[in-house]
């Protein structure tokens, strides 16, 4: 683990132990009450998400059609953090419904859609960890199609009817809600580059050992 | 041919009513205004949020810690081979 990579990891831990205090300062959402405030961790989580979601899909467009070998760690080690992140954002999401709305789980746009995309990204893991040969490119291929997917889900709540708030929300909150939020991001946002790296580097040490052995093997 | 016909409209006929009462009736229960809900049935928003944060937190440990422990396995065996390479 390089040096950044603990310092980003020490500071977002701290921000995270912080969190608690910074959001119990924000005011109550007045129809909501005290469960609005797993949003504060539930949309820096589903930013992230699918954030992990374009890295993963661009870098695999690269591998794929600009013959780049690096690029395909990086698109592994963000399919790994799509999975980390959109667990956390399809776990938190239902414990907000289950108070707000009544019910743990709707079968709308936009939660099918974000389950789907999870999904994708469980099944590329799985076809990198079990496929064999060439599941490289495969996998390459369907994070294409997760990528494919992030603009749908975006949109999805402002298109259908959905119980699920309108990308709207964030930009008409007031400061006192604004800041805290804020604040989440970034911590998670801290956590996510971290990740990233340190990943993104075991896949390097991955192709390293691979290269050993062959040259083992050939002396 | 026609027999079968008869049994078979027969048994359409008995089976129907039966049919018609075991569908699921109309419910109001999936978006009742939680006020509406009674009080033992309610979770209590606090623990939803505790819940939450906790599962956070669980989830980031245990894959900040998985990582660690592949790149120490994947460091000692880089470094293992190179010594072999020697």
């Amino acid at each position: 683990m390089s040096r950044l990579n603990q310092i980003e990891l020490a500071l977002a831990g701290l921000m995270l132990a912080a969190a608690p205090w910074v959001i119990n300062a924000a005011p109550y959402e007045s129809t909501m009450g005290l469960v609005q405030k797993i949003f504060y961790f539930h949309m820096p989580s589903a930013w992230l998400f699918l954030i992990a979601a374009i890295v993963s899909g661009v870098a695999s467009a690269i591998f794929l059609f600009g013959k780049k070998k690096n690029a395909d760690g990086w698109a592994l080690a963000a399919a790994e953090l799509a999975v980390v992140f959109g667990i956390i954002t399809l776990v938190t999401g239902p414990l907000w419904a289950r108070k707000a709305w009544g019910i743990w789980w709707v079968w709308d746009a936009r939660l099918t859609s974000s389950l789907i995309l999870w999904m994708i990204f469980v099944a590329y893991l799985l076809l990198r960890r079990y496929g064999g040969p060439g599941s490289d490119k495969l996998g390459a291929g369907m994070a294409l199609f997760g990528l494919a997917n992030v603009p749908f889900i975006f949109v999805s709540v402002n298109v259908w009817r959905t119980l699920h708030p309108q990308t709207s929300v964030v930009p008409t909150l007031p400061v006192q809600m604004g800041g805290p939020l804020w604040f989440c991001v970034f911590a998670f946002l801290l956590l996510f580059l971290a990740l990233l790296s340190m990943r993104a580097r075991l896949e390097r040490h991955r192709m390293r050992i691979e290269d050993l052995y062959l040259a083992e093997d050939e002396a | 041919m026609r027999f079968c016909r008869a049994l078979f409209v027969a048994v359409l006929l008995m089976t129907a009513p039966a049919a018609y009462a075991a569908q699921p009736q109309p419910t109001v229960d999936e978006f009742l205004p939680m006020e509406e809900v009674p009080a033992e049935e309610q979770i209590p928003a606090i623990n939803l949020v505790a819940a939450a944060y906790g599962f956070v937190w669980v989830v980031v440990v245990g894959y900040v810690w998985s990582l660690g422990r592949r790149l120490q396995k994947a460091e000692a065996e880089i470094a293992d081979l190179e010594r072999r390479a020697r």
